[in-house]
């Protein structure tokens, strides 16, 4: 078992001087459901946890003309039930729906999601093909990083000690512009990503794809960004043939690993189809705003 | 290792304990309180026995910190209906025999009531997807949800 110091500081300030400060291992406590597991785990090691949740900034979002300002601990149940933000991230809240159970999505946070940086998590994809930005607080001071540039490896990202995640800021998508997210996973329910795939989509108004961001997801050590399966995507109507090129673009980025939930050879072709898929739904998704 | 005082809402009564910082609610609930109606199962959040309500929500409480329930409100099974008067989701349940081995059933009980007042009228669908966090290895789940469609329908008919 760990020997375990909790504090659950009331202010950002607070809690960078915790960190920051902190003789032992110190690390943030936001949902819990993957660092308390991952606790059990340790034998005669001291930890301090950083309780974020009793910061009232950290709990809250705010959909204004700016965009969405996602307080990184609000858990994905109320995040999931505010229509407001649904009605325009409609594929970040459908990401955030498929995190584990209802008991999870009760804890488990987008902040949560990114900062224990498994490729696999759902919602980063969604957060980087609308371009969202983590602001992080540090010892120094306050600084900004796109979302694609956060995680540097299998549970690795950019935080220095002292330093947390404490707004992610979503700008507003341009107008006609949607977004979806498909992940597979061998069960109904319940399981964490073989393979996922974000895209936001804008379209004139005679129907042409203006503007368009890919984003796949447990096929490499990071969540990437496929430049290429946008720029297919460009000047076309979003039809078979652009999807098809889009499938292709995903599955060449592609690095995937081979284990036991799937082949590489698997995988990458599967993260090719729920990329076309997700590039469908978001132009279906635009043309009915349209309509 | 020093002991934390906590003091946070349990069913409505305000009670107060000291634990390990590193100690679970779940551990707290069962070892220091004796609310044992919550359910160990598997300890990481996967299998929905130890299922309570923290502030309203549903949460495994195997992986919540004691502390953290300083100022909370926290719901156990131990606040729905009691041996003198059951309630309807628990008589639901025994009139469906949705259950077998019963380790299962006490976070199905506070799995479904949380379900239930968030959506009173959920298809069968919702209600299998809203509880796909609480596994059940004797039953199949088949007289599980049978209970769960039914206690819905007696409880919009109680409202």
């Amino acid at each position: 078992m760990v020997s375990v110091v909790y504090e659950a500081p009331a202010s950002v300030q607070d809690a960078v001087a915790l960190l920051s400060g902190a003789e032992i291992t110190a690390t943030v406590l936001a949902g819990g459901t993957d660092l308390i597991i991952q606790m059990q785990g340790l034998v005669n090691e001291s930890r301090l946890l950083v309780d974020l949740k009793k910061i009232p900034a950290m709990m809250e979002a705010t959909l204004d003309a700016e965009g969405l300002q996602l307080g990184p601990c609000m858990s994905c149940a109320e995040l999931t039930s505010r229509e407001d933000i649904k009605s325009v991230y409609p594929g970040l809240i459908e990401a955030a729906y498929l995190i584990g159970s209802t008991q999870i999505q009760g804890r488990a946070s987008v902040g949560g999601n990114l900062c224990n940086s498994s490729p696999a998590a759902d919602t980063v994809p969604a957060l980087i093909v609308n371009n969202a930005q983590c602001v992080i607080v540090g010892p120094s001071g306050e600084r900004s990083i796109q979302v694609e540039d956060f995680a540097t490896g299998v549970g690795q990202n950019c935080l220095e000690k002292g330093e947390l995640l404490s707004l992610i800021r979503i700008p507003l998508p341009a107008a006609n512009t949607s977004d979806a997210y498909l992940r597979f996973i061998p069960r109904t329910e319940m399981d964490i990503a073989v393979a996922g795939a974000a895209v936001s989509i804008t379209l004139d108004d005679d129907g042409i794809c203006t503007a368009a961001r890919v984003s796949i997801g447990a096929v490499a050590p990071t969540v990437l960004v496929v430049a290429k399966a946008a720029e297919v995507l460009l000047g076309t109507k979003v039809d078979v043939q652009a999807l098809q090129a889009v499938a292709e673009a995903a599955s060449k980025a592609s690095s995937p690993i081979t284990d036991r939930r799937g082949t590489d050879e698997y995988r990458r072709h599967v993260v090719g189809v729920l990329a076309k898929r997700a590039a469908a739904i978001a132009a279906e998704r635009v043309r009915g705003i349209q309509s | 290792m020093t002991k934390t005082h906590v003091t946070t809402t349990i069913n409505g009564e305000v009670t107060e304990f000291l634990c390990e910082p590193g100690a679970t609610l779940l551990a707290v609930l069962r070892n220091e309180l004796q609310l044992t109606g919550t359910k160990e199962g598997c300890g990481t959040g996967d299998c929905g026995a130890c299922s309570v309500t923290l502030n309203g929500r549903l949460v495994c409480s195997c992986l919540v910190l004691g502390v953290e329930a300083e100022g909370a409100e926290i719901g156990t099974v131990e606040g729905i209906g009691g041996i003198d008067k059951l309630h309807i989701i628990q008589e639901k349940f025994l009139e469906h025999a949705a259950l077998q081995c019963g380790i299962c059933t006490p976070g199905l009980i506070v799995s479904t009531k949380a379900l239930l007042a968030e959506n009173p009228e959920p298809t069968e669908k919702e209600a299998r997807y809203y509880l796909a966090g609480n596994l059940c290895r004797c039953t199949g789940y088949d007289k599980i949800i049978r209970a769960v469609m039914d206690s819905a329908e007696a409880m919009r008919g109680d409202a």
